[in-house]
């Protein structure tokens, strides 16, 4: 039990989009904290510690960027830190916001970010040499091939459809809809996705989430500021993380301590976030989950570690609806990564997504009785996860 | 995946980062760089778990022992997952080419290389060969330097 309970009290986001060219980076991270400043009634002053939200800066291309972003996020003067766990960042940033104020620290704290990946054309090369320069870089690994690597063995396993994937597109896309600030979004067919070019076997081009710019921010505070200050918080009633071995061929065959395709990595996180949560039936308990869903094909295997339904059971309650807006269990209402990827943010925008369903504050995307939401976020080489279970009340 | 907008409707400044290294290989990996110089892949193992491992390590990371010694990995294996690329990523081999996770004859882990050798104009085709559990064949370059790229994996002849 942690020293002091922590609830979101304040949410800010940018639009995502494939570039915004009226901001410099910088900007796009200040117009995401003042923002979550102003939902929550606060100024900088008011912030005890500051914690910055970014992943690999050779995207938009200014090494170690933080220090650049110290003062358009109001952290001079106040305890600054930088988190990175590549696609994980945001919901590790989460976290580290969570122990500040968890441990009686810091009483408030603005955790904030900003990416925009489309700064270079070569991403993808980026991502690539994520990998070590003696056994794996040279194989062309990227984020899109070695989740390929891993659906490829999902399917196999599970006798997964590449019609089944299209199917969690055409769901985000349309859900994305109802999100202001999503990059992708509109009514398409699996048709459409079938269609569209082969990138890296099974995924096609739709299956893949865009780059985009956008920033995010979240006010976390202890429970006496909570009172003052916000009438309809998002209380955090659990967090979990799980660390695996960089090498995926580790984690395939016979002698896996984490199956990949699985990402198994979330079992235990979750159990022990549901420990801390109270949650025993996460299907019945939990309304909304927010999952960081780079490709059409991982939220299969997150909602099966995270117990709401069995292995190899999540594409045919996919198929029946259960997902839907509404439905047994509303999956990324957002639209989620595949609509949004700011990936220094993302996991911060599944944390704030998922803060605004508890919060009553999702417009047009609002699902009715939130009482319990859940959010991912996934980095390295599928190697960091992590989640953070927000609740209409404290446990 | 999206194009980046036209620059014809941006104010921008153009940069470019040229960084160069040299990475230092160790005794370990050496010894595996040295190995594949003679057509062999020397992988480590653990007497504690009986597990053996590629990339190899110095220590057994679930023991928390240092690796007991070297094992010569089979030069066949069975496919734990694999993919076709298509897609052409900047800086990245030109496409198409298949890539896979193989566990060779003797160890506990896989070892991701390229798939030669495959006709790869017919994609849905060539996927239904490299599934799961498909044994390939490691084969050598004539002339191997020590780098990981001195072989790669076929499947054997139908």
């Amino acid at each position: 039990m942690p020293k002091n309970r922590v609830a979101v009290i304040g949410v800010g986001e940018t639009v995502f989009k494939n570039n915004i060219v009226d901001k410099t980076y910088v900007e796009l991270a200040q117009e995401a904290a003042k923002a979550a400043l102003d939902d929550a009634g606060l100024t900088p002053d008011d912030i005890d510690a500051v914690v910055f939200s970014m992943a690999p800066t050779e995207f938009m291309g200014v090494n170690d960027v933080e220090k650049w972003a110290v003062d358009s996020v109001w952290a001079s003067g106040k305890p600054f830190m930088r988190v990175h766990t590549g696609g994980a960042t945001g919901g590790s940033a989460l976290h580290a916001g969570y122990a500040h104020v968890a441990s009686g620290i810091y009483p408030t704290v603005l955790v904030v970010g900003a990416d925009r990946v489309t700064e270079t054309p070569d991403a993808q090369h980026v991502l690539n040499l994520i990998w070590d320069p003696f056994y794996e870089q040279d194989f062309a690994l990227n984020t899109v091939t070695m989740t390929a690597l891993s659906t490829q063995r999902y399917m196999h396993r599970y006798g997964t459809t590449e019609e089944q994937y299209a199917r969690v597109v055409v769901r985000s896309r349309k859900n994305a809809l109802n999100n202001p600030y999503a990059h992708l979004k509109g009514k398409i067919t699996v048709d459409d996705v079938m269609k569209s070019p082969r990138m890296s076997w099974p995924y096609k081009l739709f299956d893949i989430c865009p780059r985009s710019a956008g920033g995010a921010a979240v006010v976390l505070a202890n429970e006496e500021v909570t009172k003052r200050r916000c009438s309809r918080p998002a209380f955090i009633n659990g967090i979990g993380g799980m660390t695996s071995t960089v090498f995926m061929g580790d984690r395939v065959g016979p002698f896996a301590d984490a199956e990949l395709s699985d990402e198994a990595e979330f079992v235990s996180a979750g159990k022990e976030a549901y420990a801390q949560a109270g949650i025993t039936n996460p299907m019945k308990e939990i309304q909304v989950v927010e999952l960081y869903d780079p490709f059409s094909s991982v939220q299969f295997p997150q909602l099966e570690s995270l117990g709401f339904c069995e292995r190899g059971q999540a594409q045919n309650l996919s198929d029946e609806g259960a997902f839907e807006m509404g439905a047994l269990l509303t999956v990324n209402p957002s639209g989620g990564t595949l609509c949004s990827n700011p990936i220094g943010v993302t996991g911060l925008v599944r944390v704030a997504d998922a803060a605004l369903q508890i919060m009553g504050k999702a417009g047009e995307g609002q699902v009715a009785g939130v009482k319990n939401a859940l959010s991912t976020a996934i980095g390295g080489s599928v190697q960091f996860v992590n989640l953070t279970i927000l609740g209409a009340d404290y446990v | 995946m999206a194009k980046a907008d036209s620059d014809k409707n941006e104010n921008v400044i153009y940069g470019q980062w040229h960084v160069r290294y040299k990475y230092s290989v160790g005794k370990v990996a050496g010894k595996f760089f040295d190995g594949l110089k003679q057509k062999k892949i020397l992988a480590t193992y653990c007497d504690k778990c009986k597990l053996s491992f590629l990339p190899p390590r110095a220590y057994c990371e679930r023991s928390f022992n240092p690796c007991s010694g070297w094992i010569e990995a089979g030069l066949e294996g069975v496919i734990e997952a694999a993919t076709i690329v298509t897609a052409a990523f900047e800086g990245l081999p030109t496409p198409p080419y298949a890539i896979a996770y193989v566990r060779l004859d003797g160890v506990s882990t896989a070892l991701i290389n390229f798939v030669r050798g495959l006709d790869l104009s017919n994609v849905e085709r060539a996927a239904e060969r490299l599934k799961p559990g498909t044994r390939v064949q490691v084969q050598f370059k004539d002339n191997p330097e020590g780098r990981i790229t001195d072989f790669h994996y076929v499947l054997p002849p139908q």
